[in-house]
């Protein structure tokens, strides 16, 4: 068995770098595995978040050869490890240590959107009816694990760090899910032009292919939403309407 | 110390999945003042893992179920260890607490009137968990995260307790310290409700991640609690085999549940070999009535896959040791064979289970739509836990609550599937509102300085220690693997007298070992660290599970001792209640199980 190098970026919000480490890959290892191996051969204080390792939990989120993947679903086998295999944290937030990053933004994020609001009950024992054909849509955007790739490739955020007036692709997909509920009766169509920036978003679907649930981010929540802002706000009529009844 | 960040509230929640969190909207909705401690970041915790779906008789589907029933198949499940006033509650509030995820935003599988859709699993009667296609943990952790965020509740993300507080004989708090910096904080409280989940991370196979080191399990026990049914611990029959990275990975019942079949490497389905007596009146008699079954006749029984965890996870353990087993040392599960019935079978299988079909995909590269899985038995919960009591969850500590897996009672010797995601739900609730009650009932306590500054002491230790402990000692991985491998093969599904002393023998050797051990580096985001500490709590629990394991002399449930292969009547009549004697040693007694009322004789009776 041969052994695969390793470039790990290590450090903290002072700075750092690569660092290199050799272990052995087996049959079927991830990199996760690989990750671990080093943390227990020769880097007990490496410092990796993760959690399930099977793709549901969305701990452990990382750059592996420049490209932004969970640790646990990259298999070594796709890897061409004879160039050895660099592992860097999310460029998109704040580094806390080696390849851990601050992803406390995001769960501010959410909380600024408005939540979930009920209709209310269909039947008299307090429930409701829906269809099975209205609830796949919004189930596509419930299997969002929270990963916060989509948040990582965002240019809006990457490049233009513009986290304050843009929630980013994940949170466009958490607004779509609540706009798209069948009970849902709140509306975010104002806030998603006036305070969440969706009008960033250049539709370059760069959040659609690092989902690791193959949600169509761009195409079935992004690009929905902003239609319901263009038809809320651009729609000559509607804005004749609004104008005359001064709402 | 000058670092200690010190924060108050009336009720602490340790533990962010579906029953801390249950618990923190209950508490924060009676008006208290409530923090929430994660391990890891909120929405992560192992709720997420779970499949199958949430058991609750609603009746959706199959009319004929309802509490009662639910209640008798909890109980057979269980072998009549549980306690009977937390399945009976349990049954009895299931339902209401998967309507209240509802209308907090969860989104269901339907059914074709528009109402929740239920399915089949091992061991009920009726099909009874709500769904969302296989990824219902997940449905239900972001529901009550998306929900609790707007409850007025501080949570405390990647944050671990290391000691509770005591005052006198109440809790009255929790030290911790914080992944980040590593810096510890107090936590004031006039109620503590853990909710850390279990202790898988003791086996070396397991479904479980690396927060599952019996954490609340140890602070409780360290308080002075109790702890019971520690011998039951259930491996989930189907688990991924290979490759050897993914060895433990879930496989969620519903596969079974939606039709698939177990087969050995002759390609005989095995299960219809061994049926036990009292599943023999529910279990079908054909292949075909089973398949029937699992495509919803009502008229049909379920097929003996669906029989109860234990029994399926030895039935297959009986395979691979008869030299039938697959080539990576499981057996075979195949949804593909629907295909034989329905026309449409590969859409079918994507639409039902999507992330098996991903999970395969991705990890073993098997397209399950095409080939059978390789499977086989997993470590995945722990039925034992806190004794606590039925109605309120309160430990006998005062002020010190638990709920959910950490907690014991309702599953007895063994919990059927979807029964913990209810569990959760349920028993998460009452906690959180007994908390709050009891909570407001405190004064805050004075918390001595001096303790804080020992605590403070025995964390730093192992950091402390490096410079100065010799190179070749075992670090904190060494010797949680060594832990892991002793339990898996010596505390395993097959347990014998003799190897289960031989393993508290070891654990007396890596309690030595941890008790010097050292973990190289500084404070911040440290997992060497972090392990160190967290040796303690496996090095508890999982002498609590040998020492449970071989008083109890015989076999039920999941515990499964080949030196005594039958149940006992005296056993029967028993559980095992664990406690910290005055000198530091564990204490054993036997204690008579809880009374069933007549009124639950009689349902028991009626649903034979």
């Amino acid at each position: 068995m041969t052994k695969t190098r390793f470039s790990i970026w290590r450090g903290d919000s002072h700075g750092g770098g690569r660092q290199d480490y050799e272990t052995e890959v087996t049959e079927g290892m991830v990199v996760l595995d690989a990750v671990h191996q080093i943390q227990a051969e020769s880097a007990n204080d490496l410092a990796v978040r993760w959690n399930c390792k099977a793709g549901k939990c969305g701990s452990c989120s990382a750059e592996i050869n420049g490209r932004s993947r969970l640790m646990c679903m990259t298999r070594l086998s796709d890897l061409p490890l004879e160039q050895g295999v660099t592992i860097d944290p999310m460029q998109t937030f704040p580094v806390l240590r080696d390849l851990v990053t601050d992803v406390k933004w995001n769960y501010a994020t959410k909380q600024r959107i408005q939540k979930f609001t009920p209709r209310t009950p269909d039947a008299e024992d307090g429930t409701w009816r829906i269809a099975t054909v209205d609830t796949e849509r919004v189930q596509e955007f419930r299997k969002c694990i929270e990963c916060y790739l989509c948040q990582d490739v965002c240019h809006v955020l990457r490049e233009h760090h513009l986290h304050d007036e843009f929630i980013g692709p994940r949170f466009m997909v958490y607004a779509a899910a609540l706009e798209m509920q069948p009970l849902d009766t709140g509306s975010r169509v104002k806030a998603l032009k006036e305070d969440f920036g969706i009008g960033y978003c250049n539709i370059t679907k760069c959040c659609t292919d690092v989902c690791p649930e193959g949600i169509k981010i761009t195409d079935n929540a992004i690009i929905p939403l902003k239609e319901r802002v263009a038809d809320e706000y651009y729609d000559p009529i509607k804005r004749l309407w609004r104008k005359l009844t001064k709402t | 110390m000058a670092d200690l960040e010190t924060h108050d509230y009336d009720v602490l929640i340790v533990g962010a999945g579906g029953a801390g969190l249950s618990a923190a909207i209950k508490a924060s909705g009676a008006g208290v003042r409530v923090g929430v401690i994660c391990k890891s970041l909120l929405g992560k915790a192992h709720t997420v893992m779970a499949e199958g779906g949430v058991a609750a008789a609603m009746a959706n589907v199959d009319e004929r179920d309802s509490w009662k029933v639910h209640f008798a198949d909890t109980m057979r499940g269980g072998q009549y260890l549980n306690h009977p006033r937390m399945a009976e509650l349990h049954a009895k509030e299931a339902p209401d607490r998967v309507r209240e995820l509802e209308s907090w935003g969860a989104l269901f599988d339907r059914t074709k009137d528009g109402k929740i859709l239920q399915r089949n699993f091992g061991g009920h009667r009726y099909p009874r968990l709500a769904h969302v296609g296989d990824r219902t943990g997940l449905e239900m952790i972001r529901t009550l995260q998306d929900h609790g965020i707007h409850q007025g509740i501080n949570f405390h993300m990647e944050c671990t307790v290391f000691r509770l507080i005591k005052a006198g004989d109440r809790v009255a708090g929790a030290f911790c310290y914080e992944r980040e910096k590593g810096r510890f904080k107090v936590f004031r409280a006039g109620a503590v409700v853990l909710a850390t989940g279990g202790f898988g991370r003791a086996f070396k196979v397991t479904s479980n991640s690396w927060e599952y080191t019996g954490d609340g399990h140890t602070l409780a026990y360290d308080a002075g609690a109790e702890l019971v049914d520690m011998e039951f611990i259930q491996f989930h029959p189907t688990g991924m085999v290979w490759p050897p990275s993914v060895r433990g990975i879930l496989v969620t019942e519903g596969v079974r549940g939606e039709g698939g079949i177990l087969k050995n490497s002759d390609g005989k389905r095995f299960m219809f070999d061994d049926i036990p007596e009292n599943y023999r009146g529910q279990t079908a008699d054909s292949e075909n009535e089973g398949w029937r079954y699992t495509q919803g006749d009502r008229n049909a029984r379920r097929p003996p896959e669906l029989l109860t965890r234990d029994h399926v996870a030895r039935c297959i353990m009986r395979q691979i040791k008869e030299g039938k087993g697959s080539p990576h040392g499981g057996v075979y599960l195949d949804i593909a064979w629907i295909k034989e019935h329905l026309p449409n079978a590969r859409e079918h299988i994507k639409k039902k289970l999507p992330s098996m079909y991903h999970q395969f995909k991705e990890l073993a590269g098997i397209d399950i739509t095409v080939e059978p899985m390789e499977v086989g038995p997993t470590t995945h919960y722990a039925m034992g836990g806190i004794h606590v009591d039925g109605d309120t969850q309160m430990s006998n500590v005062p002020g010190l609550f638990a709920a959910g897996e950490c907690a014991a009672g309702l599953h007895g010797a063994n919990r059927l599937g979807g029964n913990s995601l209810s569990d959760l739900l349920v028993f998460g609730s009452r906690a959180g509102e007994y908390a709050a009650a009891f909570a407001r009932e405190q004064s805050p306590a004075a918390i001595a300085q001096q303790e804080l500054d020992r605590l403070a002491e025995e964390a730093l230790a192992p950091l402390e220690r490096f410079d100065s402990a010799p190179k070749d000692a075992d670090g904190p991985y060494q010797i949680q693997y060594a832990l892991q491998e002793k339990m898996q093969s010596h505390v395993g599904i097959v347990r014998l007298e003799h190897e289960m002393a031989e393993a508290l023998e070891t654990l007396e050797a890596l309690k030595a070992k941890a008790a010097a051990v050292a973990a190289y580096g500084n404070r911040e985001y440290n997992p060497g660290w972090h392990t160190a500490l967290d040796l303690h709590n496996l090095l508890t629990v999982a002498e609590a599970a040998t020492r449970a394991g071989i008083e109890r002399k015989e076999s039920r449930g999941a515990h499964f001792r080949e030196d005594y292969p039958e149940k006992s009547e005296a056993f029967a009549k028993v559980n095992i209640v664990i406690s910290k004697g005055a000198d530091g040693a564990m204490n054993l007694r036997q204690v008579p199980v809880k009374p069933l009322t007549g009124e639950q004789q009689a349902i028991i009776k009626e649903n034979a």
